[in-house]
């Protein structure tokens, strides 16, 4: 079984409404709730598989109904406290009570654009020989779960799994989300682009020559 | 105290339902902890509001189109010809530019989450982030570019790109024709954000 953001393929969710340039957010809260995400991952209290994580299990119904950044601010409340940044009680209260001792981790304003420019590279350094070549075929793992967390997170999309297809691409080894967004370790591995027919993913396809790429780790795969 | 949470283990739900006021009230706390600066979180926002958007992409297209080394470079690895114009960063550590031709048009989407160029085009615009496209992107491209007022000739295969690692794509739109005349500057006027994504044409504006 997968989660509620696992929606790649579904029906029923209506026009796609494009919106001009310009239009940068939608409330005057939105950049604020992007502004504190952002600040608090420069705490160092967990990396980008786990806040990722924190979106994906939210309740279904919370996920369904919040606006795009209502679901980072409550995964982010959510992991303030699981990692014991803030106490429960604090969020019941409103109010912080005293220095945190992750205080001295503050990001600074002129911190800022460093810390931006420097971003988060996924890709390690491997001696690891990729098991799959460019135009090799590969079925891809026929259940979207992650194996080694019931539950946990995991980048294969349902709409994807069990499909057949073919490796267009190398991208070097990678960290492999469905380890590290449970603190159990980076567990790099080789990183593929796969393209699938769409012919080879849904009942009704538009058009014999189209075709979904995915970015697949080595373990999301078998030889064909 | 009445709610309408039924997970108990969310801590989010000891904030206030109103968005606003649950930001506001995070920030607070945040703050009286010494956890976040008001000035970090401007400085963030000026960035992505006013600094860092799809003219960065539409820099690097129209130099594309107008030097055929730079567009050679570009495709086999973007990392470092886009490192060397200063567009490297959060949300594109790994870039592959993928080129849009007679034959092939190319279209981005993050069904499970939003990836998204940020260095090169800036926050998402809302409809990247929204179910609707998230959910048909992958299975009814050609659908989703009528939305456009996009219509591709049959004979065109569409390529769809899942963003499901750190990698993050940029599509690079064919050139309009009769602009061999044109300069960069004038090329970069007719790169929309929606023509990288693969979601427009370039054209005039």
């Amino acid at each position: 079984m997968t989660r509620v953001h696992d929606m790649g393929g579904r029906f029923g969710d209506g026009a796609v409404v494009p919106e001009p340039e310009d239009v940068k957010f939608h409330a005057d809260w939105h950049p604020r709730a992007l502004a504190l995400t952002l600040a608090c991952g420069s705490l160092g209290l967990w990396n980008i598989d786990v806040s990722r994580h924190a979106r994906e299990r939210l309740a279904p119904k919370d996920y369904a109904r919040f606006v795009y950044y209502e679901k980072w601010i409550a995964a982010l409340a959510d992991l303030l406290v699981e990692t014991g940044a803030l106490s429960a009680d604090e969020l019941a209260k409103g109010e912080g009570s005293g220095e945190s001792p992750l205080a001295a981790k503050r990001l600074a304003a002129d911190a800022v654009a460093g810390v931006l420019a420097k971003g988060g590279p996924a890709d390690r350094s491997s001696n690891i020989t990729p098991r799959f070549a460019v135009g090799d075929a590969v079925r891809l793992r026929s259940l979207p779960e992650n194996t080694i967390v019931d539950g946990g997170h995991t980048r294969l999309p349902a709409y994807a799994a069990g499909a057949t297809g073919r490796i267009v691409r190398m991208h070097g080894t990678h960290v492999l989300p469905d380890s590290n967004a449970h603190r159990l370790g980076e567990a790099p591995e080789p990183l593929y682009a796969v393209g699938i027919r769409a012919v080879d993913l849904w009942a009704h396809p538009e058009h014999p020559n189209d075709e979904v790429i995915l970015d697949l780790w080595d373990s999301y795969l078998d030889a064909l | 105290m009445p709610h309408d949470h039924s997970d108990h283990d969310h801590p989010h739900s000891l904030l206030p339902p109103d968005p606003a006021l649950r930001v506001k009230a995070l920030e607070t706390i945040l703050t009286q902890k010494g956890l976040v600066d008001a000035a970090a979180l401007d400085e963030i926002i000026d960035t992505y509001e006013n600094r860092i958007g799809p003219r960065n992409g539409a820099q690097v297209v129209a130099r594309a189109w107008a030097d055929p080394e730079f567009k050679a470079a570009l495709l086999a690895d973007a990392d470092p010809v886009l490192a060397e114009l200063g567009f490297y960063g959060r949300q594109g550590e790994h870039m592959v530019v993928v080129e849009n031709t007679d034959a092939v048009h190319n279209m981005v989407v993050c069904t499970l989450c939003s990836c998204y160029p940020w260095p090169l085009l800036g926050i998402p615009p809302g409809w990247y982030k929204s179910d609707a496209y998230r959910a048909r992107a992958v299975r009814e491209p050609r659908k989703v570019l009528a939305d456009f007022g996009v219509t591709l000739p049959a004979d065109c295969a569409v390529r769809v790109w899942d963003s499901t690692a750190e990698v993050r794509y940029l599509v690079l739109p064919q050139r309009p024709v009769g602009t061999e005349g044109l300069d960069e500057a004038a090329l970069m006027d007719l790169v929309s954000r929606d023509s990288m994504i693969g979601c427009g044409l370039a054209g005039p504006q």
